[in-house]
């Protein structure tokens, strides 16, 4: 049986000691949706992503791409791993290579691509970012922006099915933020299935076919942006989307 | 006797079959010291309870013991137990054991330094834990590690001398040799130390220019020294 889902998120708890972070998390996704989280920090969201890729091993709960269960699975983790990508608040870009020799480097260890042929594709990628003039400059010359667009473009050369994007513009200015939207926005349109955590309302607007707000480790309220944003029925809701029009 | 033929005939070609075994010792012991230093920084980085604890006890062991008994024991102590070994092999093998201790200390510092997002973003992207060791944590550390490994490389071509003790004629022995049978101390140790400066300064000078080919923008390279 195959499910309409690419991602079926079920029932995830996470403590960290005392602490409940995640605290029985359910969602689908369907392909090319993007979900966007948001929710006052400290509220589980980054943990959530990080859940989702077992970067952080969930104390209970499960996650299935496709139908095949992540959770438990052992050291065949990273072989799941490659169908899930992942853009980071800090970019994390490999400070030792260049901006293509970061997309292509794990096509070419993990995917045994040819060097040739991942240097083609690191390229392509690039140029998806806009960042094809900046292929041979390390991550310490690139702007915030430049690298978070040089960190999408790494994610995307392992053609991810999803991909997790936690808090991508938080470390940026408003400017850059706006470069690296841009980005997402494309990445949207063209069908990419994408969890976003981030305060952006406007991108969640504008591309989000779901928001999610959560708070205490839990979902409290999910719909279609427009609902969450003009109409929340939980009372949590309207105080958090309220606080964030304001600024 | 005429200073220039003690000079031609007698000290430079005493002193140059010394500095060839020298030169052996070191290069010998170079590459396997980091090989093992790698290896001892991984294991004690990475490995389980059991492999780390070996890897911080074998630092500790060989840190602690004085190279010149560790050589002994090699030499001297090891025929007791039936093990034989020539005394050239003695000195590499307890060169090596010296030189890979201090080589873990500087390489598992240099990947302590380095940022936990390159190894989850590395893991992110479907390295496995190896495979972003091998290609993302260890070409950074072994970088930031260049200032203290030639360091340890340094005190290697000068600690080399303690070979002699087990009987190998590398530099410092032959000069001994020399300046003895000839009652020259201080012109042949003069000369010895020359040599020792030249290969230490010729080492420096290697470095540098090593450092500057693998030096990375935006990564910290030098350490002041």
């Amino acid at each position: 049986m195959t499910s309409e889902y690419i991602l079926r998120i079920v029932d995830l708890h996470k403590n960290f000691g005392d602490r409940e972070v995640l605290h029985g998390i359910s969602f689908n996704v369907k392909k090319g949706e993007t979900i966007v989280f948001i929710g006052p920090s400290g509220t589980g969201k980054s943990t959530l992503l990080r859940c989702i890729n077992q970067l952080t091993e969930p104390d209970k709960g499960h996650v299935f791409i496709d139908d095949d269960e992540v959770t438990g699975c052992g050291y065949r983790i990273s072989e799941y791993r490659q169908r899930i990508g992942m853009v980071f608040q800090n970019f994390n870009l490999f400070d030792h290579l260049t901006a293509v020799q970061n997309v292509e480097i794990a096509p070419i260890r993990v995917r045994k691509m040819k060097p040739a042929e991942a240097r083609k594709k690191a390229m392509e990628e690039l140029r998806r970012v806009g960042m094809q003039d900046w292929a041979d400059h390390y991550p310490s010359e690139l702007s915030g922006g430049q690298a978070q667009r040089v960190s999408i473009a790494r994610s995307l050369a392992m053609d991810p099915e999803v991909i997790l994007f936690d808090e991508p513009t938080s470390a940026l200015d408003p400017e850059l933020t706006r470069e690296v939207l841009e980005v997402m926005k494309d990445l949207a349109r063209s069908g990419m299935t994408m969890l976003v955590v981030t305060h952006e309302m406007g991108f969640a607007r504008s591309v989000a076919t779901e928001v999610v707000f959560m708070e205490g480790g839990q979902i409290v309220e999910q719909g279609p942006p427009a609902e969450i944003m003009k109409n929340p029925k939980h009372p949590r809701t309207r105080e958090f989307i309220g606080k964030i029009a304001e600024h | 006797m005429d200073p220039v033929i003690f000079l031609t005939q007698i000290l430079i070609p005493a002193l140059w079959q010394g500095l060839i075994i020298t030169l052996e010792l070191v290069l010998l012991t170079a590459p396997f010291g980091l090989l093992l230093g790698v290896g001892i920084a991984l294991g004690r980085q990475y490995g389980g309870r059991v492999l780390s604890s070996l890897c911080a006890g074998y630092i500790v062991f060989f840190k602690g013991c004085p190279l010149l008994l560790l050589l002994f024991m090699l030499y001297f102590g090891l025929p007791t137990i039936g093990i034989i070994l020539p005394a050239f092999t003695a000195s590499v093998i307890g060169f090596i054991l010296c030189n890979a201790a201090y080589n873990s200390e500087y390489i598992r510092g240099a990947i302590k330094s380095i940022k936990d997002g390159q190894m989850t973003a590395a893991q992110a992207l479907g390295m496995t834990k190896v495979q972003a060791i091998e290609t993302i944590i260890l070409p950074q550390a072994l970088r930031r590690a260049i200032p203290g490994l030639s360091n340890e490389f340094i005190y290697l071509i000068k600690y080399s001398s303690l070979a002699y003790m087990i009987t190998v004629v590398e530099l410092s022995g032959a000069g001994k040799l020399v300046a003895t049978k000839y009652f020259l101390y201080n012109e042949t140790f003069l000369a010895v130390g020359i040599v020792y400066l030249a290969l230490v300064t010729l080492t420096t000078f290697g470095v540098d220019r090593l450092e500057k080919r693998l030096a990375i923008p935006g990564m910290v390279q030098k350490s002041g020294r």
